[in-house]
This record gives C-alpha cells, sequence and structure tokens, in this order.
C-alpha cells in the first residue's frame, strides 16, 4: 500500500510539473507550426509569471493577474513577430533577446517596485487559483484503488491545471478541423502557397504569435500564481528549453505534446522523489541523470536514431517573396 | 535577402549603424531606468564612473571583459562558418570539469605556470568534446545545431552538478565546489598594470587570462582571415554551394569550426576559475556564454570589435554593480536586460535602420549608394 | 475571334536594374489557348505573375473582360477569375488534396462544410474535364503529374475562368503531358481561356490557337499557330542578335580528354535530366551544348565538374574514371587539370562578401602558390590576382574591392581568369557571357579560343545559340536530358532551333 500511495503521489506531481510545459509546449507548437522558432518561450512565461503575481497583488484578484499575465506575454511575443516576421530578422536571435530581457526586467521591477530582492509579494488566497475539490472527494478517499486516484490524481488542481489539459484537444481541433487551424499549417509548410492563395503571411504568422503569448502567458501565471505563492527571480528555470525539447520530441503534434509532457514531468517527478534512494536492481541512480534525461532524448530523437522529427518546413526561414 | 552588400560604404557598415543600434538599444534601456523612478542620465555617469572611475573599477571591467572576449570569439568563430554555436555556457560549463581535475591534480606539485598551459589544454579540450557532438549531428544527420547545443547546454550543467557533487568537492564539505586550489593553480593578478599609470587598487581579480583573451583575439583574427582553414570557414558560411563547387568538405569544416568554437568556449572557464576564485563552483559561468552572442553581434564578428564589445558589456557590469549601490531602485539584472537589447537591436533587428541610413546616404550622394546599379547596367 | 479575355496594355517591370518587362502589349481570346514561348529569363513569368497580382507592374494597365483591372494582390486575380498553376507548384506538401484545394477558399470558419462542399465539387470537376485525382491523397505521395492536376483543380475550384500554367510540362513525362494537353482542350471547350507559357515549341505546335513570342523582356511578334512554324518562332525566341564574329582557324582535335559514357543524372526531385548521354572532348577543339535552357544542360556540367552525383555511366579524363556516382571531389578533379566556370556565378562560381583577391583563389586556395603552410599566404594571392585584372583588363582594377561591386562582366572575368591561368587540360564553360557587356563578350571569346589553340579541350554550355555557333568546333544539341543530335559549326540557325525544339527527334520515332 506504501508502495501505491507513493506512486500516486509521484503521478500527482507529474501533473503538477507537467503543466507549465504542457502550456509553454503547446505556446510553441502555435508558433512554430506557423513557420516561427521560438526559443523565447522561457522568457514569455517569465514575464506572464511576475506581471501575473505582479497584477494579482496589487489589484487582489487573480483574475487580473491572469489577465495582465497574458497581455505582457503576447507584448513580448509581438516584439518576437515585429523582429523576425516584419523585419526579418534571425528568429533565434530574437527569442535569445527576448529570453535576457525578460530576465533582466522582472527582476529589476520586482526589486524597484516591491523591494522584496525581486520577489513578488506573497499571494493571499483570493489572489491565487486554489485547488479545486471535486465533490466527494474527501468522501470516497477511502475507497482502495479508486479513491485515492479520484481525491488525488483528478480532484485537487486549480483550474488552471484542468484548463492545460483542456486546450490540448481544443488546439488539436483549432488545427486540424477550423479554416484558421489550415492556414496556420499551411503558412509553416509553404507560405508561398498561402501567399498565392490571397492569405498574408505576415498577419497569419502574428496571430499564431498571439497565441503563443497567452499560453506562455498562462504558464507564468500557472507557475507564480498556482505552483508558487508568488514570483520568484528566474522561476521558469528553464522549462521553456524543456517545453522546446517536448515540441521536438511531440513532433509538433498537440496529443503528443501532453504525452510528452508528461513524460518530462514524471521524469522531474520521479528525480525529486528518488533523491537518495536506491532502486532496486539498478541501484542508486543520480538525480542529475533523470534532469538530464529529457535533454537527451530529444538530442537521440533529432539525431533521428528513434523515429525522426521533421519540423514544419518552413521553420526558421523568414518569408521573402521569391523573385 | 534583397540588398545584402556592400550598398553603404564601410565605415557606416561597420560603424555607423552598429553606433546607431547600440544607441537605440540604449534610449530604451534609458527608458526602463525612468519607469523604476530614476534618472537615465544620472544612472549612466555612475555606470562609467563606476567602470572607469577609479583603478579597481578599470581592473573589474577588464576582469569581465576577459571572460566576454573568450564567449564572444567562441560566437564569431562558429558564425564565420555559418553555424550559430548557442551552446558556449555549457562548453564554457563542462570545461570546468577539465580544469578542476587538471588543478586538484598539479596544484600541490607544479608551479603556476606549468598548470596553467595544462588547464588550458584541458578546457580547451572539453569545450572542444562539447561541441563535437551537436556539430558531428548537424553535418551527418542535419539536426538543427542551435537545438542541438540548446540541449548539450542542460546536459552539461547536470553532469558538471553530479561531478561537482559526486567527485570534486571535498568529502567533508556540503557545498557543491571543490576546495580552493593551491598556489600551483592560482593565477597571478595584473592589476600592477594599472598600478602602473598611477591608479590603486585594493583587490581586483585582473588576471594573466585578460592576456590569454588578447592573444586569442589574435589567433581568431589569424585563423579566420590569414589560413587556409579560415577561408574554407568563410567560403561556407557565405555560401554552401561555392564552398562545394570549391572541394571543401561540408562535414569537415562544420566539426573543425564547431570544436574550434567550442574550445574558445572552453577557455573561458579558465578566467573565473584559476583566475578569481580559485575553486571550480556551482553555475561559475553564470551566463557569459550567452554575453558571447552580444559581444559578438555587436563586435560584428570582429575580434577588434569583440574586444571593444566585451570591454564594453566589462563596463556594463562593474558599472552596473555601481549602480546597484548607488540607486537602490536599480538591481545588477539592468545590466541583462541591456544585453537582451543589444541582442535585439544589433542583432535581430540590426537592419531595421538600414534603409533609412541609405536613404540618407542617397539623399546626401547618389553615387555613393548607387555603384551598384549603375554598374549593373553597364554589364 | 471571340472577346478579348485580357488585354496587357504597356506592362513595365523592373527588379532592380534589370528590366524584366518593357512595354509590353498582348491581348488574349475568350476561349482560346494562347502559347506564350521564350527562352529562360525572357521575362514569361513575371509577366505572368503580375497579371496574377504576386508583383505589381511598375507602370501599364491590365483589361480583364474588356474593363480596366486593378490587380494588387492574388485575391483581386482570383476574384476576377484568374487562376494559375505556379512552375514550382504552390501546394502544402504534407496536406491532402482537398485541404490544399480549399486553403484561403474556405467557405466558413471551421472546415468540415468547406470539406463537404470541395469534395463534391472535384467530383463534379472530375466528371466534367476527366480530372480524376483521389481527394484524401497526401500530395507529397502524389506524382508529379497529379500534384500539376490538383493546381489546375485549386484554380477550376475558385472559378477560375482564364488559367494560366507556367512551363506546366517542365516535371512531366511525355504520357503525363499528352494527358494534361487533353485536359486543356476540354478546358477550352467549354469555353475557359488557357494560357500556356512554356519553352518548347512543340507544345505550341500541338495545342495552342496563338502563340507571343517573348525575348529579353519585350514582346516580339504574335503569330496565328496555324500559320507559322517551329523555325520562325524558334528564330523569333533567339532572335538575331549582332555578334561579333571572333576569327578563328581550323581545329587540330588531338587525343581524347574527357570521355562521357552513358550518364545518368537526376535533380532532387528524382526527376532524370540527364538521361544516358555520351561523347568525347578533344584536345585542341571546343564543344559546344546547344539547347534550350532546362534541358538538362546544368546538370550535365554539375555532374561533370563533381558537384552533383551521376545515378550511373562512366566519365573518363585523360583515360582515367572520376567516380562520379560516389562522393566526386571537385577539388581533385581540379588537381587534374579540370576548370570548371559554373553557370550560377553569383552562388556557386564566386563569393559575392569576399574581395576580389579572395575568390580570384576559390577552390585553388590550397595550391601550394597561396600558401605559406596553413597560412593564406596574402602577398601572393593579391600579387597573383593584380596580375590576373591586367591580363584581363578587369575593372575596376582593385584587387581590395568587394566582388559584389563588380559588373556582371567583371565578376565572370574574374571566375574566367581564375580557372584559364590554372592552365587545365580540360575547360568546362556554363553560359560563359550570360549577363555580360558586349566587350567583354568579345574578350572571352578570344580567351576561349585561344585556349583552344593551346591545345587544351574545352566544353562550352550556353543557351545562346549565336555563342555556340560563333565559338564550336562541333555542337551537341541536347533536348530533354538526351544530345538530339551533332552538327558542324555550319549549321544553320533554323537546322539548331529544330533540334533544340525536339522536332527531329519526334519525327525521328515517329
Amino acid at each position: 500500500m506504501d508502495l501505491f500511495n507513493a506512486i500516486i503521489q509521484v503521478l500527482d506531481s507529474t501533473i503538477r510539473l507537467s503543466v507549465p510545459l504542457l502550456l509553454a509546449c503547446l505556446a510553441g507548437l502555435y508558433s512554430e507550426r506557423a513557420g516561427v522558432f521560438d526559443i523565447g518561450l522561457e522568457g514569455k512565461m517569465l514575464v506572464g509569471a511576475f506581471a501575473g503575481a505582479a497584477a494579482a497583488s496589487v489589484f487582489h484578484s487573480a483574475l487580473i493577474g491572469l489577465g495582465m499575465a497574458i497581455l505582457i506575454s503576447v507584448a513580448f511575443a509581438m516584439i518576437h513577430g515585429f523582429a523576425s516576421i516584419t523585419h526579418r530578422g534571425n528568429q533565434i536571435v530574437s527569442g535569445v533577446a527576448i529570453n535576457f530581457i525578460a530576465a533582466g526586467s522582472t527582476i529589476m521591477l520586482g526589486q524597484a517596485w516591491f523591494s522584496q530582492g525581486g520577489r513578488t509579494p506573497a499571494l493571499a488566497p483570493g489572489e491565487r487559483f486554489e485547488a479545486i475539490n471535486w465533490p466527494g472527494a474527501e468522501a470516497l478517499r477511502a475507497v482502495p484503488i479508486l479513491g485515492p486516484i479520484y481525491a488525488e490524481l483528478i480532484s485537487g488542481h486549480s483550474i488552471l491545471v484542468y484548463l492545460a489539459f483542456l486546450i490540448v484537444p481544443f488546439t488539436w481541433w483549432v488545427l486540424f478541423r477550423t479554416r484558421f487551424g489550415l492556414r496556420l499549417r499551411a503558412v509553416g509548410e509553404n507560405p508561398a502557397a498561402v501567399d498565392t492563395a490571397g492569405i498574408s503571411v505576415a498577419w497569419l504568422r502574428y496571430r499564431a504569435l498571439i497565441c503563443t503569448g497567452v499560453l506562455t502567458g498562462i504558464a507564468g501565471a500557472y507557475l507564480s500564481m498556482v505552483q508558487n505563492g508568488g514570483f520568484v527571480k528566474d522561476m521558469t528555470a528553464g522549462k521553456g528549453y524543456i517545453a522546446l525539447a517536448a515540441l521536438i520530441f511531440a513532433k509538433w503534434k498537440p496529443v503528443n505534446a501532453m504525452f510528452a509532457c508528461l513524460l518530462f514531468g514524471f521524469l522531474d517527478a520521479l528525480s525529486i522523489r528518488l533523491q537518495g534512494t536506491p532502486l532496486p536492481v539498478i541501484g542508486k541512480v543520480p538525480v542529475q541523470f533523470m534532469q538530464a534525461l529529457p535533454y537527451v532524448l530529444t538530442v537521440i530523437l533529432l539525431a533521428g536514431f528513434i523515429g525522426k522529427a521533421i519540423p514544419p518546413r518552413a521553420g526558421g526561414v523568414p518569408y521573402v517573396k521569391e523573385r | 535577402m534583397s540588398t545584402p552588400y556592400a550598398k553603404l560604404p564601410a565605415w557606416a557598415d561597420y560603424g555607423l549603424i552598429p553606433v546607431i543600434n547600440l544607441a537605440v538599444a540604449f534610449i530604451v534601456a534609458g527608458f526602463v531606468v525612468m519607469l523604476v523612478g530614476e534618472n537615465p542620465f544620472r544612472a549612466a555617469v555612475i555606470l562609467v564612473e563606476g567602470a572607469f572611475g577609479r583603478g579597481s573599477g578599470i581592473a573589474f571591467t577588464l576582469f569581465y571583459a576577459t571572460t566576454f572576449i573568450f564567449s564572444g570569439l567562441s560566437v564569431a568563430v562558429a558564425a564565420h562558418c555559418g553555424l550559430f554555436n548557442i551552446g558556449g555556457e555549457g562548453q564554457g560549463y563542462i570545461a570546468g570539469l577539465g580544469i578542476g581535475i587538471v588543478c586538484l591534480a598539479f596544484d600541490s606539485v607544479l608551479p603556476w605556470w606549468l598548470t596553467f598551459p595544462i588547464a588550458i589544454v584541458a578546457s580547451a579540450a572539453m569545450g572542444a568534446l562539447w561541441a563535437l557532438i551537436p556539430a558531428y549531428l548537424q553535418a551527418k544527420r542535419g539536426s538543427h545545431i542551435v537545438i542541438t547545443t540548446i540541449m548539450f547546454n542542460f546536459i552539461a550543467a547536470s553532469v558538471m552538478v553530479y561531478a561537482l557533487v559526486g567527485f570534486l568537492k571535498p568529502p567533508s564539505s556540503m557545498a557543491p565546489q571543490t576546495r580552493t586550489f593551491l598556489d600551483g593553480a592560482q593565477l597571478p593578478k595584473l592589476n600592477w598594470v594599472i598600478e602602473l599609470f598611477g591608479a590603486k587598487i585594493r583587490s581586483a581579480p585582473l588576471n594573466i587570462c585578460f592576456l590569454l583573451a588578447l592573444v586569442m583575439a589574435f589567433l581568431v583574427w589569424l585563423l579566420i582571415w590569414r589560413t587556409r582553414l579560415g577561408y574554407e570557414m568563410r567560403t561556407y558560411g557565405h555560401s554552401p554551394k561555392a564552398a562545394r563547387y570549391a572541394g571543401i568538405s561540408e562535414t569537415r569544416i562544420i566539426i573543425i569550426a564547431m570544436m574550434i568554437s567550442g574550445a574558445l568556449a572552453g577557455m573561458m572557464a579558465l578566467n573565473p576559475t584559476m583566475g578569481d576564485q580559485h575553486n571550480v563552483a556551482l553555475d561559475f559561468v553564470s551566463g557569459a556564454g550567452f554575453v558571447g552572442i552580444a559581444v559578438a553581434l555587436m563586435g560584428r564578428l570582429h575580434p577588434v570589435g569583440i574586444v571593444l564589445a566585451a570591454i564594453l558589456f566589462g563596463m556594463l557590469y562593474q558599472g552596473g554593480a555601481e549602480l546597484a549601490f548607488e540607486m537602490p531602485a536599480i538591481s545588477r539584472d539592468m545590466i541583462v536586460i541591456i544585453q537582451g537589447l543589444v541582442i535585439l537591436f544589433a542583432g535581430a533587428l540590426e537592419h531595421m535602420f538600414r534603409p533609412y541610413v541609405q536613404a540618407l546616404f542617397a539623399s546626401f550622394s547618389p553615387r555613393s549608394v548607387g555603384i551598384e546599379a549603375a554598374k549593373g547596367k553597364g554589364a | 475571334m471571340a472577346q478579348a479575355a485580357i488585354e496587357l496594355i504597356g506592362i513595365n517591370k523592373s527588379f532592380g536594374a534589370v528590366r524584366a518587362n518593357r512595354d509590353i502589349n498582348l491581348e488574349i481570346a475568350r476561349g482560346t489557348i494562347h502559347g506564350i514561348v521564350g527562352e529562360n529569363g525572357a521575362g514569361k513569368s513575371t509577366l505572368m505573375s503580375i497579371l496574377y497580382g504576386f508583383y505589381q507592374a511598375d507602370s501599364g494597365e491590365i483589361r480583364v473582360g474588356g474593363k480596366p483591372a486593378s490587380i494588387k494582390t492574388p485575391n483581386d486575380a482570383i476574384g476576377l477569375g484568374i487562376g494559375m498553376v505556379h512552375q514550382h507548384f504552390m501546394l502544402v506538401d504534407n496536406f491532402s488534396v482537398l485541404e490544399n484545394v480549399i486553403l484561403g477558399a474556405e467557405s466558413d470558419a471551421l472546415l468540415k462544410k468547406s470539406i463537404a462542399k470541395a469534395r463534391s465539387e472535384l467530383e463534379r470537376l472530375e466528371r466534367e474535364y476527366g480530372l480524376e485525382v483521389d481527394p484524401d491523397a497526401i500530395i507529397e505521395e502524389l506524382p508529379v503529374g497529379l500534384q500539376q492536376r490538383v493546381e489546375i483543380l485549386k484554380a477550376l475550384y475558385r472559378g477560375a475562368e482564364i488559367l494560366i500554367l507556367d512551363e506546366p510540362t517542365g516535371v512531366l513525362t511525355p504520357a503525363e503531358a499528352d494527358h494534361l494537353f487533353r485536359i486543356l482542350k476540354q478546358l477550352k471547350e467549354q469555353g475557359k481561356t488557357v494560357v500556356l507559357i512554356t519553352h518548347k515549341l512543340r507544345e505550341i505546335m500541338a495545342i495552342t490557337d496563338k502563340v507571343s513570342v517573348m525575348r529579353q523582356g519585350t514582346m516580339v511578334a504574335t503569330r496565328v499557330t496555324k500559320e507559322t512554324t517551329v523555325g520562325e518562332l524558334a528564330e523569333l525566341m533567339v532572335g538575331r542578335r549582332v555578334l561579333l564574329r571572333v576569327e578563328k582557324g581550323e581545329a587540330e582535335a588531338g587525343a581524347v580528354k574527357l570521355a562521357v559514357k552513358n550518364l545518368t543524372v537526376k535533380d532532387q526531385r528524382g526527376v532524370t535530366m540527364v538521361d544516358d548521354i555520351s561523347f568525347d572532348l578533344r584536345a585542341g577543339e571546343i564543344v559546344g551544348i546547344a539547347g534550350v535552357a532546362g534541358n538538362g544542360q546544368s546538370e550535365l556540367l554539375e555532374a561533370i565538374s563533381g558537384i552533383r552525383r551521376a545515378v550511373s555511366g562512366s566519365v573518363m579524363l585523360d583515360g582515367k574514371p572520376i567516380d562520379l556516382t560516389g562522393a566526386a571531389d571537385p577539388g581533385e578533379l581540379r588537381d587534374r587539370g579540370l576548370a570548371h566556370v559554373p553557370e550560377d556565378r553569383h552562388h556557386v562560381g564566386l563569393v559575392l562578401a569576399f574581395e576580389e583577391n579572395e575568390n580570384s583563389i576559390l577552390g585553388y586556395h590550397d595550391d601550394e602558390r597561396y600558401l605559406r603552410g596553413p597560412f593564406l599566404d596574402i602577398d601572393a594571392i593579391r600579387n597573383d590576382a593584380k596580375d590576373k585584372i591586367t591580363k584581363y583588363d578587369i575593372r575596376p582594377a582593385d584587387c581590395r574591392l568587394k566582388t559584389a561591386n563588380f559588373s556582371g562582366g567583371n565578376q565572370q572575368k574574374i571566375v574566367l581568369a581564375r580557372e584559364m591561368e590554372q592552365d587545365p587540360g580540360v575547360l568546362i564553360v556554363g553560359q560563359p557571357t550570360r549577363g555580360v557587356d558586349v566587350g567583354a563578350i568579345e574578350f572571352i571569346h578570344k580567351r576561349l579560343i585561344a585556349m583552344r589553340d593551346q591545345g587544351k579541350a574545352v566544353l562550352v554550355v550556353s543557351v545562346e545559340l549565336d555563342e555556340i555557333r560563333s565559338l564550336s568546333d562541333r555542337i551537341l544539341v541536347m533536348f530533354a536530358g538526351r544530345i538530339v543530335g551533332e552538327r558542324g559549326p555550319e549549321a544553320t540557325e533554323g537546322e539548331l532551333g529544330l533540334l533544340m525544339a525536339g522536332v527531329e527527334q519526334r519525327e525521328a520515332a515517329e
């Protein structure tokens, strides 16, 4: 029974840890599917986290916090668009710039406004998204097997967690069942085809980046308003890059993205859980090995040794009408 | 790109446009300063005084610049071959492993001037090795080098934590860092050079790595513009098709360029470890690898420009520290913002002001911009 | 003739210094198939892109159905019932046929209705025009002929009354091309107007009602197809250029320097571009390869010079084989005395961002003369470049100037000087005078003949028929990847033109 409880706990933290990855990964999916590489997910998440926590604590409202997180994150996405779509700048360079600006400005503004060493004030109950307990969760907890699964895994998360997992089928639906999705996928594969069909390549890509900004904003809000009761400097801690790795791992598909993020989240949860505990047969697994595993897996995938990750064909290339 | 080539005189291309880009970056940074309620002009004065006002300020500025010269050169070498090495951070970090092992092994038996060359080789070798796998995967399997080098940054971080906690730290210690190096692995300081000019310095970490950095800048210049290998790298960087025509092996040139780039990134680890802290600690690179991107872009991939840009960033780091001290509303993270803005305006938005500058030149002297068009017609 | 579907009046378009279209007038009658012929670069595609709203004309007027039309975007063109099948298909490769057809023409924000509508519409079009294609197939899994059919369907689905096809048969097998022509005739019978852009005269003769000829950005002539001949069109296309004939003596052909046997080369799409070609090149002769651009000449050159892998066949250089199917190395070929002036000097033959002297060693940068150990011997390189500048009269005479700042003719001289001064046994030259001014043309021709007189073997590929005739001791004509004939330098333009149009080959086959 101890083992069962341990598994439930690991799975529970898997969910919690994979949510920001999932949101950021889906964010990247919109932009990369439209042919714009985005290594600035990290930075956009970070400004989202900061703006969310800051606004929530100032206005005493979790919803205003969330709105502000989205707004600022979208603004940063628009900078990326301005550089890489309008001015056809290097998308990687632009992404790097955004990560720097985000890292610096969140701490500096945080310090200037709240004077808590770059933190935002701890959020009070109404200022953060609380866990939602599903009906009967407590009553059913005692039921063997199913009870803890219901009470721990399904119930007891914040609204943003459910939202993140709902966005997976929603994204699938948008991509494959709507006009916008069709065009978005097309512009990432062959922008010239979109252009000759009479659709603006630039506007389409900007809209994709808006979607990216919205999702990184929610991801950031989750970090600072759910996982943590406030903003802490550099709290994304490379999650934007793991999300990028997950996106490659998922081969740019929404449902795959969910599984990839759950896998990476699981590795994270496991490494926390196993800290110092020896495993049967294998012995003690270094925590660092588990932490590096997502990256190692992604490199192996990129090398084409396990399946082939084919990125959207027009990715990374600014669209120039050919002569 | 529609008009990538010389439509402007060289001085405008290499001087005026970078200066405009830099100026815009600083103007935007000035707005950020205003946003936190401080006077940007006063901030600028404090920053410059902090960096150059006193002897130790200069020494600190040059100390920071040392690391940035290495990382800037690293980015530039890869860029000349058309490759974006975003993995300098990891290559530099993993080089700390080589340096740590060498120093721990030899600091009690060898003098510094023997340990240092061994450590240089070890750091360069580790950095090159860490760049080799992404390079190979790019050349042979077409794996995007930007993504693989990012992944290798994180893998390096895990390896280093493992190494530091696992065997580099003394068993009795809790801190994830090596023991302090003995004299045999402590590099001599260069502060006396600045004291020659009459300045007084209490303690500053400027050390002979600065000279090594200048030597490497010269060697990189030699490599890129004066060797056959550099010629081949530039050819491939400008036009893979022309390289193919010229009989240059794609695989070979990618791997060599990345390994040199990785070696330079590796060598940046010497400065903070053997030169300053006298140990290898967790996160000792602290973003210097990424600063290299800004430095290389700002320096237009030329070693002279890179040295100047590195000193500029060294100034920001040192002056930024003073600034944080003088103006409580501004923290040292201001420099991170400025770096980001420099990368944005000198890198991603590099060409934003070019049409305006061109139009300006055209209105003054139509000939200087019209040269190509006029000749094209004559042909 | 019926009322005009399209009238173009005084169309001008420049790209920088290049005038792609000058003062073009054209009238296309409704319900006809109108051909537009011309060599590559004559401005046909630009003209049609203007009509389709992909580019904007600098000046001029477009009338559609007699009314002045303002076509600023492809959307405007689509709205006016103009559809275009591009040379490079504008398809999303990993989309299904249906998805490609509805892209940009969706009926509402959700796809379900659009797809259902497109499915029934495709069924109708299939019935009416014989345009069969599986609506759920993925594009990249379809053969090119069917991909093209999807492009046509896309245009018809958008209600195109006027259909422009840009070089539609370039990627098709003869059988696929025949099928396409049947479809086009059917479209005509249904009252649609078809504009066919091509450089293949056989196609023009086979299916058009009228044909307009373009040359160097101008509209040279319009003929009723029945009243013209392939010979006349070929002449109009190529034009009678004023050529400064270079004096040359009889060739004294010596030993075989380069022997090409059964060479077959495919391009990156897997289309066979060079089809089982064999020929010999001897010392002391210039062999010219004539042909309309796009008939495999480029691929042939690239294969011989080691840049592109061949599928099969062999090439012997001085009696020793070159491994062309494996990893051939252009550097090794240079060492063995094969020099190559590539067709595309901007991206292949030169690095435009380099200084002139740096380009003057490209490919020979590992030659001892230019090196001191691992270092470049800058003085030697610059002196060598200065010598070449003097010898080849390259202007401006500044070896430190960026190559992009030289004119086309001088850039070509930089390449020629580099390759010729290595004293190669075999010289392969692609388009020796493309984009080169008249003065430089004469200079380059003289140099090539001087090479021959020194006993070198020279292979020249050019789309300029005059150039081929003036330089060559023997002329090989390429058509559809094959050598369809060999003639002496005395062959007439008309005779060569027919060969280039593939006419004789067809007659011989029948």
